[in-house]
């Protein structure tokens, strides 16, 4: 009887078999899958400041200005601006502009979309000057008001998307979906931009499904008729479905595959430096440094120590074995494509013998103990890249007890208002792109009650006050070159200060399938207007 | 019986409460959820709002009343992440995990009594030695390194089954199932198998150890002493018998499919409720957290109260005398 039983049992298994691969579909659409380690946690594009959920929101929203493939800005929405006094921008929008319901885009939208993003519950309050004043000329021309000059005023408009007005009210979308939110906003499920693509399918960490938008305005490069993102959060799972061909675009691929991905023959991992720096900060701002041997004192607040553990860090070492080359040391906390006199800053060489006599010259010749708080989940190999510091330290005789926890855990403890750390691994890219937001948010003095957010990122509470002017001048200088000088002031003071250890920017590594031409950003953003497929010869 | 059965739901009720008092007691160790919420530029006051209005600042014991009296009226909260009804992201996944527990029990069912009865009835042959090497190796690997063996086998090397994902579904109503598209049931096997892996060797184990004392007894033997056909004996006779074991054991099971189906659903990328876990407690979304807790543990003490009512239906020993009741 088990004979006959087995064999029903493989018949319908042979049946099955025969079942699904009948069932493969015939697509005359050409079709781009592709898979991210997160969500697309919301379409509403004020909820929350996440790269790739931003680059997402860019195929179907635009903003007045975005940035083209060498991130410079261009005309999006404006087709032109100008600054007739350095208080006033007079912007004016592109005519025949159709959102995906068929309104027209109107300067109207523009002013509500200046209201709402800087609305309480919008996580891009930043983006838009809070002191800007948005008056409507005519139907197509839009003025933005300042209090005071800013030349930068503009930088992070690419990520500031206009939305409909006669959308948003009939929908009561007028607010931004804040997290705090009562009930969910429409916006969070539902789209209407005015981008090359629209959404028509969006379940939430699971699938998001984009289709062409017959009534775009401008041409578009991508000859994709749809694209499907799926969540992959697995690493394994995720490299799988890029060498099986079941997606055609994937990020990131973990370190440790690389090579194997690349070998495949149908794809390749495609790297390139990301805007992010890599960098340590040390607390200088406790009187006595917190998990320490050393007691009733704090020797961050020796420049000599910092300097010490500087030069006992070899980052090359860090960039080469950890990082398996997909690094780039850095001497700045800002990546050089972002700051056009990066080049003239040159990494102090790793000096053994130099750090241990500044640690005897400190005091402290025998070396001392701490705690160095890391990310596990955060960035790539932040964990190893912690380890590594800590063997290397150990040279000059510092002992340190790692502390790596997922972010989660990481950020509630060494971010504001604790600040309860002693030397930490961060990450940072300026949201402006620009060296102000290092000069102000990175290397700001940190004060109590202070509500401009200088500082806020600055966990060590490193502080000399001789920036904070400088940053307050860079602020409102419009002359590029001078600008550029008094940034390079105020990195030159950080770097003699031995602020900060900056370690490096992290390479991105999208899989990519050789069926696929796109465009990668150091901004990481995939951007799915430039993203073409090879079609399949049917 | 009434008595017995009103004493069981509340001492249900009881561990739900539990449940759910140790699961808030425990979120405070996951991290901070408006790191989570908000982009990485956000002013330290902005933070600070958000965390007052979720009323984070609130003592565990406050925060947990706050909850509990929302859970009563039927509310479950918004997820800090998907900003939506957590009772909505709930049930657009509960059809997934379902259907993939089902199909993982319906595998371990059939595929375990089969082997088990192989393993039985042709004790010596290579066949039941394979499938019993089968069984240790089923019972001893962790799901997800199966679960990518699985994948780069027949997924990657040979191309023929989906890595990731649950195909395209067809909606009926508020459920969306898997089981009307090719795509839908070929993503289906891999993710079963896996998860289904260790109950089949379980169900397989029993089966055979079951069969092999049922074969023993003298009912079989008078059974063959009748002159029954070998097919008569082993399958209406002693299979029958072997059943009521395993029936318990696959029915106990099922509350465990369903909750540890978070591993296989994280290495396919199912798109369940345990999925929707794992993601809500790596970005510290509390209100997703706690309902899929109280959820679990409703399934299991659903599962438990049905068993032991069924229990007492079956064995009238069971049923505590009426004066004993206090």
């Amino acid at each position: 009887m088990s004979r006959t039983l087995l064999k029903s049992l493989v018949r319908g298994v042979a049946a099955g078999a025969a079942l699904a691969l009948v069932a493969m579909p015939a697509q005359a659409e050409n079709v781009f899958r592709f898979a991210f380690q997160g969500d697309i946690k919301s379409l509403d594009p004020y909820s929350l400041k996440e790269t790739f959920t931003i680059g997402m929101h860019a195929a179907v929203y635009e903003a007045l200005v975005t940035r083209d493939k060498d991130m410079k800005i261009v005309p999006q929405l404006a087709e032109s601006w100008e600054t007739p006094e350095p208080t006033r921008w007079r912007f004016h929008l592109r005519k025949g502009v159709k959102f995906h319901d068929g309104s027209p885009f109107t300067a109207d939208d523009v002013i509500f979309s200046a209201q709402r993003v800087r609305a309480p519950g919008s996580n891009f309050q930043t983006n838009v000057p809070a002191d800007a004043e948005f008056v409507k000329v005519d139907d197509y021309t839009v003025d933005m008001v300042l209090k005071r000059p800013n030349p930068i005023a503009i930088a992070q408009f690419p990520t500031w998307y206009i939305m409909s007005k006669t959308w948003a009210e009939k929908n009561g979308a007028v607010q931004p979906t804040a997290p705090t939110a009562g009930n969910p906003g429409y916006a969070t499920l539902h789209e209407n931009g005015t981008g090359p693509f629209v959404i028509t399918e969006q379940q939430p960490g699971v699938k998001t499904i984009f289709k062409k938008f017959p009534g775009y305005w401008g041409k578009v490069e991508s000859n994709l008729d749809q694209a499907v993102f799926t969540t992959i959060s697995n690493d394994a799972t995720r490299v799988a479905a890029l060498l099986s061909g079941e997606v055609d675009w994937m990020d990131p691929v973990p370190l440790q595959d690389q090579q194997r991905v690349n070998a495949s023959g149908t794809a390749t991992v495609m790297t390139g430096p990301e805007l992010r720096t890599i960098f340590l900060g040390m607390d200088q701002w406790r009187d006595e440094l917190k998990d320490s041997s050393v007691k009733g004192k704090n020797p961050f607040k020796d420049p000599k120590v910092r300097e010490a553990f500087y030069l006992a860090i070899d980052e090359d070492t860090i960039a080469k074995r950890v990082m398996r080359g997909q690094a780039t040391p850095s001497a700045l906390l800002i990546a050089p494509a972002l700051y056009d006199r990066a080049g003239e800053f040159k990494r102090p060489a790793t000096d053994l013998k130099k750090a241990k006599e500044l640690m005897a010259e400190a005091g402290y010749p025998d070396g001392f103990s701490l705690t160095m708080d890391c990310p596990n989940d955060r960035y790539v190999n932040d964990e190893a890249i912690c380890q590594a510091v800590v063997s290397m330290l150990a040279r000059i005789g510092v002992k340190v007890n790692l502390n790596a926890q997922p972010k989660a855990k990481y950020f509630a403890k060494v971010l504001a208002p604790g600040y309860d750390t002693s030397f930490y691994l961060v990450g940072w890219t300026p949201s402006s792109q620009d060296s102000h937001n290092i000069l102000f948010e990175i290397a700001g003095c940190r004060k109590a009650g202070d509500k401009s957010g200088r500082g806020g990122w600055n966990l060590g509470g490193y502080c000399n006050p001789k920036i904070d002017e400088i940053a307050d001048k860079v602020e409102g200088e419009t002359d590029k070159t001078k600008r550029d000088a008094l940034i390079k002031e105020g990195f030159d003071l950080i770097q003699a200060d031995w602020g900060y250890i900056p370690l490096h920017q992290q390479a991105l590594a999208w899989g990519v399938s050789k069926k696929v031409h796109l465009v990668q950003r150091p901004d990481n953003m995939l951007l799915l207007y430039w993203v073409s497929k090879d079609k399949t010869p049917s | 019986m009434l008595a017995f059965l009103l004493r069981r739901v509340i001492q249900a009720a009881a561990v739900l409460a539990v449940v759910g008092l140790i699961a808030f007691s425990m979120f405070r160790f996951a991290g901070d959820p408006v790191n989570q919420i908000v982009g990485p530029d956000t002013p330290v006051s902005e933070r600070a709002e958000i965390r007052k209005s979720l009323g984070l600042d609130d003592p565990v014991i406050v925060q947990f009343g706050r909850y509990a009296g929302d859970v009563l009226r039927g509310e479950f909260g918004i997820s800090y992440q998907f900003r939506q009804p957590v009772s909505r992201l709930l049930a657009d996944r509960m059809p997934a995990t379902l259907e993939l527990a089902f199909c993982a029990t319906v595998f371990a069912l059939v595929v375990g009594v089969l082997m088990g009865v192989y393993c039985a009835l042709r004790r010596d042959s290579w066949l039941a030695g394979l499938f019993q090497a089968v069984s240790l190796v089923g019972i001893s690997l962790p799901t997800f390194l199966t679960g990518i063996l699985l994948i780069f086998l027949f997924s990657v090397t040979l191309g023929w089954l989906p890595s990731y994902g649950r195909g395209d579904t067809v909606r009926l109503g508020w459920w969306t199932t898997g089981f009307l598209t090719a795509s839908g049931l070929k993503a289906l096997i891999l993710p079963s198998i896996t998860l289904g892996m260790f109950q089949m060797t379980l169900i397989m184990r029993l089966v055979r150890a079951e069969m092999l004392e049922v074969l023993r007894t003298d009912y079989i033997r008078f059974a063959r002493a009748r002159g029954l056909t070998t097919r008569a004996v082993h399958l209406r006779h002693a299979l029958k018998n072997t059943l009521v074991p395993v029936i318990t054991i696959a029915g106990l099971q099922l509350g465990s499919v369903i909750a540890f189906s978070i591993i296989t659903e994280t290495v396919f990328q199912w798109p369940g409720m345990g999925l929707l876990f794992v993601q809500a407690v790596q970005n510290v979304d509390i209100p997703i957290m706690s309902a899929y807790l109280l959820l679990v543990a409703l399934i299991f003490v659903t599962i438990n109260l049905v068993v032991d009512i069924l229990y007492t239906v079956v064995d009238p020993r069971l049923r505590l005398p009426a004066g004993k009741a206090a």
